[in-house]
């Protein structure tokens, strides 16, 4: 058993090192695969939030993480086949510019989730579960009848979107994008379970009816945690959707918010760098076991069900000792 | 629009719902009493499916085929209960979602490994091919017929079941509290094994029915499974009646939707946009039901605990 | 990720060295061999693989890795198919959706791309590219002639239908295309829609005197069992997609004398088709599909180009690719200039011989026939 925080930094430092490391030997696809687990973790960093902090079992994640996508790909779809986005009230055009992208996708993605969170957080427990699932579905229709954007096939981006002094079609600098921004939003997580507002969210959790008598109303913290929650998961979609220079309704279906939802389990709910171990556990999984069978979904299936069996806490649970 | 098509749509209505029925019923009866969300349920309509197909390929029997539906579900899940389920019980439902999902990558490939890549065949019998003729001038096929009746009879039985018979009273017992019936003796963990196997062998019995009108295919399971969940939401999780209810409301909403939403939308859209238009909204119709019904009525309509 | 790879060299060449002179061809096939799609892509594996053996050849390498039908794998295989295999050749796409989502880039990074199944409307008119090649069909091909034959059916009043997302509306576009008699409605199903009671009584009720239908997989079975449960008896017609050699068996009677239109059947007479049938049989233990013909077609056509240029002379290459001179199982094969094939599509009628289920020939739908989108390629 190590301590947590040691865990947090060998973790962190380990997704610097393997990029460096296939960048020396010249492996680009490996720059690929771990800047799609970082990817992967920003969604379930995202996912925690709610998850862990809030206990607000969301599966219908994907809405954000969809959102995020399709920001970015009808920005960019614009502006690569030069039409504007909207003529009323005033023109707007696409965009190519990282920034830009993702401020829409937060900001629209921050929308949905304060909309889905007004209605969904009336109910709980199961009810809640299938009814951000039931959201889901909507989207998920939605997108595939939207002929406009390409429905089922999707959108395909020709050029990755640029960022200000950075050249974003080279593997290794596109994954200090995605890096930087997966380290900022655990700060801020950080921050936020160490605030007055992360305590009480905490209570509300676990003892709702207490915090109810200090004067804070339960719905009003886990409608901002879900909130803040859906935001990071929209951001995130837009990375994705940059990252493969493709977006589908597949990132709207209810197996992308099963997966977000396996990232954070598998590594450990409520834990700072869970969500990262999860997702980055995940895509090794993926590629790994893809190698030994044409069945290896039941390999997959079976590693998962033994750590819900056996490892409480999930992978962080298994390799270190809680703070405080 | 004839009445004769809209008696036709809503039986087509019908006969979906009390399908999903056939679904939700094991889905609600296993949360009610075990309090346990199991996505592995779609699962185990596949193997009812896969079962039924491989019988009926080598007897010819489709009776035999819906027998080894049911018993094939039934092993498939008194396996899964005692080996996976049964230790999921005391954990909360985020260990449950991720346990049943995992089972169901094990299930479908599991099957491909059984069965192959291709899709099975599966077939009415002849004895129950071909429409009838209903009053009124309506052609309906007698095979739909039958579900509709399959469906009614599973409803009332499991109704008789829960009301009027011992096993009945200790699973409404063991939905209120495990500890109380665990005390007056009665063995617990039998008790969820056997509700499990029964909610198993419906499902088997949904997968095999509906198999030989569909697909007999790898991961017919996941689609219907979603539709269960809307329906015992819908209908209040743990309340068989409200299964029966909420099943009725989903199949005709969904075909009746299906049907009437893109002529609505012609009335005020070119037909090309109405087409595609109302195709869309009447694919999301479920769901934004569902959202209203859980906005209006927080756990369903019978549902009793949060 | 499924990786089988098989390589065809002599255990002595294996050292890289010592061939690094010779111009070996690598090649990334990504294609969907788990889930529910997993017969398609199957199917196109064995047959590119038996075109590859029985070259005799061991300067091919090919990688295979499944897609699993999701768009974002097939981009991440396509990325280390390109930055981390290095080939100079990709393939094995089943679904247009995941061709959309790979073929652009692989095709901007210089790579060859041969499609032995999807061709999308985008790819073959606008957004063409040189690097671009398809060896099956474009995908309004096979409801065109679905159409053309419905007129010399002498079919006048037909219902079409097809799942609501864009292969399904070029389906119908397609269709309507050749089509030209009266439509007696037009209806988007539901993508995976199992249940089509509601449809077949719009059909009873419509007065129509034909069924156009596109539903591929598992929906395409559904409907017809449950079509021809309901009496409804009018005639059926529709793309090779619902009555091909992996699923024909799954339908069974409720397929029997349906008319359907491909550019294979296995009764194609011509000495490759003959030979390539019977090999298939001999190693497979199962009848051939169109897309077995199509992987067949797609590595015959990569054999021919190998044997004229080296793939390092990436336009003597192309030139070869273009040139199509290689035995096809549909006989002649050219490209037009959009690199999409103009070839002839046949009407079909399924029928049983033995316990099988399978298609013969009953004549041309569509001779020679170019696709629709081919004067807006400017390459």
């Amino acid at each position: 058993m190590i301590p947590e925080r040691w865990l947090n930094l060998g973790i962190l430092a380990a997704l610097v090192a393997v990029p460096i490391w296939a960048l020396v030997v010249d492996e680009p696809f490996i720059i690929t695969l771990v800047t799609r687990a970082v990817i992967f973790a920003l969604a379930a960093v995202g996912l925690n939030i709610a998850l862990g902090l809030g206990g607000l079992v969301s599966l219908g994640h994907a809405v954000f993480f969809g959102i995020g996508g399709y920001a970015m790909g009808i920005l960019a779809y614009h502006a690569q086949t030069f039409t504007p986005l909207a003529e009323w009230p005033f023109p707007i055009d696409g965009t190519k510019s990282m920034p830009v992208i993702w401020l829409v996708a937060v900001t629209t993605s921050t929308l949905a989730a304060l909309l889905i969170g007004l209605l969904s957080l009336r109910t709980s427990g199961v009810y809640f579960i299938m009814i951000t699932l039931a959201f889901g579905q909507m989207f998920y229709y939605f997108s595939i009848s939207w002929a406009q954007y390409g429905g089922e096939d999707g959108l395909s981006i020709y050029v990755r979107n640029g960022f200000p002094g950075l050249n974003t079609l080279d593997p290794i600098q596109f994954f200090a994008i995605c890096f930087a921004l997966l380290c900022a939003v655990l700060g801020f997580n950080a921050l936020l379970a160490r605030s007055p507002f992360g305590l009480a969210l905490n209570a509300a959790r676990q003892v709702p009816h207490r915090v109810e008598t200090m004067g804070l109303s339960p719905f009003r913290l886990k409608l901002v945690a879900f909130v803040i929650s859906g935001a990071v998961t929209g951001l995130a979609g837009a990375l994705f959707a940059d990252l493969n220079r493709f977006v589908s309704p597949t990132m709207f279906s209810w197996q992308m918010s099963g997966e977000i939802i396996i990232f954070v389990i598998l590594g450990g709910v409520a834990r700072l760098i869970g969500p990262v171990i999860g997702a980055a556990a995940f895509v090794l999984l993926e590629h790994w076991l893809g190698g030994l069978s044409d069945y290896w979904h039941i390999y997959l299936g079976a590693i998962l069900l033994g750590v819900v069996l056996f490892a409480r806490g999930g992978i962080v649970g298994l390799v270190a000792r809680a703070h405080g | 629009m004839s009445a004769i098509l809209i008696i036709e749509q809503i039986l087509n209505g019908l006969q979906l719902g009390v399908m999903l029925f056939l679904m939700a019923a094991g889905l609600t009866l296993i949360f009610g009493v075990m309090g346990l969300i199991n996505l592995a349920h779609g699962s185990l309509y596949m193997v009812g499916a896969f079962a039924a197909a491989a019988v009926a390929g080598a007897t010819g029997s489709f009776l035999l085929a819906m027998v080894a539906a049911m018993a094939a579900a039934a092993i498939a899940g008194v396996l899964i209960e005692v080996v996976v389920i049964r230790r999921l019980y005391a954990k909360d439902h985020l260990d449950q979602v991720l346990a049943t999902f995992a089972l169901i990558l094990i299930f479908s490939e599991g099957v491909r490994w059984v069965f192959g890549s291709f899709p099975l065949f599966l077939d009415i019998p002849d004895y129950l091919s071909g429409p009838v003729s209903l009053p009124g001038g309506i052609q309906y096929p007698l095979y739909r017929l039958v579900l509709i009746g399959i469906g009614m009879v599973v409803g009332l039985l499991l109704w008789l079941l829960t009301q009027q018979t011992r096993l009945g009273i200790q699973i409404r017992a063991g939905e209120n509290d495990r500890e109380m019936i665990a005390a007056l003796g009665v063995n617990i963990s039998n008790l969820y094994t056997l509700v499990f196997a029964i909610g198993a062998a419906l499902a088997g019995l949904a997968g095999a029915l509906v198999g030989a009108i569909q697909s007999v295919q790898v991961g017919m399971g996941e689609p219907v499974l979603i539709l269960a969940f809307v329906v015992i939401v819908i209908g209040g999780i743990g309340s068989i009646q409200g299964a029966f209810i909420g099943a009725l409301i989903v199949g005709l909403t969904d075909t009746l939707g299906g049907v009437f939403l893109p002529q609505l939308f012609r009335l005020f859209l070119e037909p090309a946009g109405a087409t595609s238009t109302g195709s869309a909204l009447a694919s999301m119709a479920i769901y934004i039901l569902m959202g209203a019904i859980l906005i209006w009525r927080p756990t369903g309509l019978f549902g009793q605990r949060a | 990720m499924t990786k089988v790879t098989q390589t065809l060299l002599a255990a002595a060449c294996a050292a890289m060295v010592a061939t690094a002179g010779l111009a070996e061809v690598k090649v990334g096939m990504i294609t969907t061999l788990s889930g529910g799609g997993a017969g398609l892509g199957i199917d196109v594996r064995d047959g590119f693989m038996l075109a590859v053996e029985q070259s005799g050849r061991d300067d091919i390498e090919v990688v295979i890795e499944d897609d699993q039908r999701k768009p974002d794998i097939a981009v991440q295989l396509a990325d280390k198919m390109v930055q981390s295999e290095k080939v100079d050749v990709l393939t094995g796409i089943i679904f247009s959706n995941l061709a959309m989502a790979v073929i652009p880039s692989v095709t901007a990074q210089g790579k060859f791309y041969l499609s032995p199944n999807a061709g999308p409307s985008a790819l073959a008119g606008k957004g063409c590219h040189p690097n671009y090649f398809n060896v099956a069909w474009q995908n309004d091909n096979l409801h065109e002639a679905a159409g053309a034959y419905a007129n010399t059916a002498g079919y006048g009043n037909s219902f079409i239908l097809a799942p609501n997302y864009p292969a399904g509306q070029d389906a119908l576009t397609g269709y309507k295309r050749t089509y030209q008699g009266e439509l007696a409605g037009e209806i988007y199903t539901q993508l995976g829609q199992t249940d089509y009671a509601a449809e077949i009584a719009q059909i009873r009720a419509s007065g129509a005197d034909s069924v156009f239908f596109f539903l591929p997989g598992g929906m395409g079975i559904s409907f017809l069992k449950q079509y021809a449960d309901s009496a409804v008896g009018l005639p059926v017609v529709g793309p090779a997609f619902s009555f091909d050699q992996g699923i024909l068996q799954a339908v069974g009677d409720a397929a029997l004398g349906v008319v359907n239109t491909s550019q294979w059947n296995k009764d194609i007479d011509n000495p490759t088709n003959a030979a390539f049938v019977e090999a298939f049989q001999a190693k497979y233990d199962r009848l051939p599909s169109l897309y077995a013909s199509q992987g067949f077609d797609t590595a015959r056509l990569l054999i021919s180009a190998m044997e004229k240029a080296d793939v390092a002379d990436v336009d003597a290459f192309r030139a070869a690719l273009k040139a199509a001179e290689f035995d096809s199982t549909r006989g002649d094969f050219a490209f037009g200039l959009n690199q999409h094939p103009i070839q002839t599509i046949y009407a079909r009628e399924v029928v049983k011989e033995g316990d099988v289920f399978t298609n013969k020939i009953i004549g041309v739908a569509l001779e020679n026939h170019a696709d629709a989108y081919a004067a807006e390629c400017k390459m």
